[in-house]
């Protein structure tokens, strides 16, 4: 089997006949047999897919498949399928079954998508490394003794070793591109609003987008235009029209933009060198080639983390209110009265790192703290969100390195929540300033292992982003 | 601000989530460390900022009012951890 890069070439050799779906997924799950030491799938839909696969070649020997057949999809473990398991990397949602299925993932299954799997994360989403997994943790294909980055890190992790082409994950701080640049993949966070969240396990409501995490631009853009768009379902979808954002690749023509990069970011302490250097002559090849680079200040850098905390576990905690052992989920066998149902359940249910976010988000919405800390948070986040803006109004772009260092080693950070934290330091501020972002495989370290360059664009101007993206990689 | 034990189990209680002795230690370290990472907020100036609470412009999308059943009783009890097939079961909660 080739080593497609795009799903054009796929379909290009299906139209032809030299493959079929079914040798697709044939492929795919051999590899994913043979990568079993990498923990990626926490289950994989083997007879499931052979049996689309099947459907799928019948359609495309008939000439009416979708505009996805020959996608073959891993879905990350907080996105819901119908019939099919879901725990969002939790005891807690041991053996939970969804319902339905999430708006995104069902327009995709619409154009004969075919989902191979539901992959490994961090607990609730909450992690940069996909150790809070109560699955064990994944390991990077790059380098298994290192993480493949969180929370979606065995999403990118599977599209990197070549499990799948491709895997929709979510971002919330920064869960899809991090991950994508500790594994050399392309991760896309879309505008806040712009993917419909329904079926999305909710971590923190204002920040949580479903992002797909690819190969190549062009997936990213056909996945995107298929999946975006208002959703009844979903009343913070955003209503704004969802160009053809593949079509607007092929007729670009090499624009010039003008990208702005961040002086405090290149000049902060935790920044690899490696990473730092290479920044900087990506910057340079922009101007040579007739872009527009301008050095910006952004003085917030320091204060995103801390808000992004404040707010993402204020949320946290409501949204996780749900889990109280009697409607779905885990309850703990030593329960006897209904106090003890709620509490002991959560308690043995849910894992530390949760845990300490519930009580973190508890304290800063609790009565004679929530001004301090919460509203507090949330005028900074007005500040950050402006202070963008402002600078996107002159600029197209905001460029920064995706994550300070390359892949960490397992267990290395996992004493200091700090140091984890700060990992998404540059990710974070498009989350929440709700602009779109996302992250490019920018080359190799020293050390073998891959990092990842971050652009950020305006809201709702994907398109831009896309076909920039795509200038870059092309390269 | 320093954290202690008394606000450690006031949390617990509010977050309904319980901890050993053990854990409760871990927890207090653990708090005060992330406390002292998001206080660094205290310092940023936000005088007449308002805050921002809403992150999409749209309101109001309205749709027909039209009755449905998306889901039926079964489906919805399907997932419960005890239920008799038209109710969640919960241990008693009224004395006799």
């Amino acid at each position: 089997m080739k080593n497609y890069e795009t799903l054009a070439e796929i379909q290009q050799d299906l139209s032809t006949g030299s493959i079929q779906c079914k040798d697709l997924v044939d492929f795919y799950l051999k590899r994913i047999h043979s990568a079993q030491n990498l923990n990626l799938f926490l289950e994989v839909y083997e007879e499931e897919a052979r049996l689309r696969a099947a459907e799928i070649d019948q359609k495309i020997s008939q000439g009416t498949q979708g505009k996805l057949a020959g996608l073959v999809l891993g879905v990350k473990d907080v996105i819901c399928y119908q019939g099919h398991g879901l725990t969002a990397g939790s005891k807690i949602l041991a053996g939970f079954e969804s319902m339905f299925t999430a708006t995104a993932l069902q327009r995709l299954l619409d154009e004969d998508a075919i989902v191979i799997g539901r992959q490994n994360c961090d607990e609730f989403a909450m992690g940069s490394s996909n150790e809070n997994s109560a699955y064990g943790p994944a390991r990077n294909p790059v380098d298994p003794e290192r993480v493949p980055g969180g929370s979606s890190g065995a999403s990118a992790a599977s599209v990197k070793a070549g499990l799948c082409h491709a895997a929709l994950g979510s971002d919330t701080g920064g869960s899809v591109r991090q991950p994508s640049g500790f594994c050399g993949t392309i991760g896309f966070k879309p505008t806040y609003g712009r993917v419909s969240r329904w079926g999305l396990i909710a971590y923190a409501s204002s920040f949580d987008q479903i992002g797909p995490i690819t190969r190549s631009v062009e997936d990213t853009a056909r996945i995107m235009e298929i999946m975006a768009g208002p959703d009844q379902l979903d009343n913070t979808a955003a209503v704004e029209e969802v160009p053809a954002y593949s079509q607007a690749l092929k007729e670009d023509s090499g624009k010039t933009y003008t990208i702005a990069y961040i002086r405090e970011a290149l000049e902060s302490p935790g920044l690899d060198p490696e990473i730092k250097q290479a920044t900087q002559d990506l910057i340079q090849r922009f101007k040579d080639e007739g872009h527009t680079v301008k050095m910006v200040d952004f003085p917030y850098l320091d204060y995103v983390v801390p808000c992004y905390y404040v707010l993402t576990t204020a949320e946290a905690s409501s949204n996780l209110s749900r889990y109280d052992g009697v409607h779905y989920g885990y309850r703990s066998p030593k329960a006897q009265t209904l106090e003890e149902v709620y509490t002991m359940s959560r308690s043995e249910g849910f894992g530390e790192e949760v845990k300490r976010r519930i009580m973190l988000g508890t304290f800063v919405l609790s009565a004679g703290y929530y001004d301090a800390y919460y509203t507090k948070a949330m005028k900074v986040r007005s500040l950050i969100q402006q202070e963008t803006l402002e600078i996107l109004k002159d600029c197209d772009f905001i460029l920064t390195p995706t994550a300070p260092t390359p892949a960490f080693k397992l267990g290395e950070k996992a004493n200091d929540p700090i140091e984890m934290f700060l990992s998404d330091i540059y990710t974070v501020h498009a989350n929440l300033a709700g602009v779109p972002a996302i992250s490019l495989p920018l080359g190799e370290h020293s050390s073998g292992l891959p990092f990842g360059i971050q652009l950020m664009g305006r809201a709702f101007d994907e398109e831009n982003l896309l076909n920039f993206s795509s200038q870059i990689v092309k390269k | 601000m320093q954290i202690n034990d008394e606000l450690i189990d006031h949390l617990a209680k509010l977050s309904k989530l319980n901890f050993s002795e053990g854990e409760k230690e871990k927890m207090k370290h653990d708090f005060q460390q992330m406390l002292d990472f998001v206080d660094k907020l205290q310092e940023v100036n936000t005088d007449d900022v308002e805050p921002l609470i809403h992150m999409t412009k749209t309101v109001n999308q309205f749709r027909p009012d039209q009755p449905a059943q998306p889901f039926t009783q079964e489906e919805v009890v399907k997932n419960a951890p005890d239920h008799d097939g038209e109710h969640f079961k919960v241990p008693k909660v009224v004395k006799k």
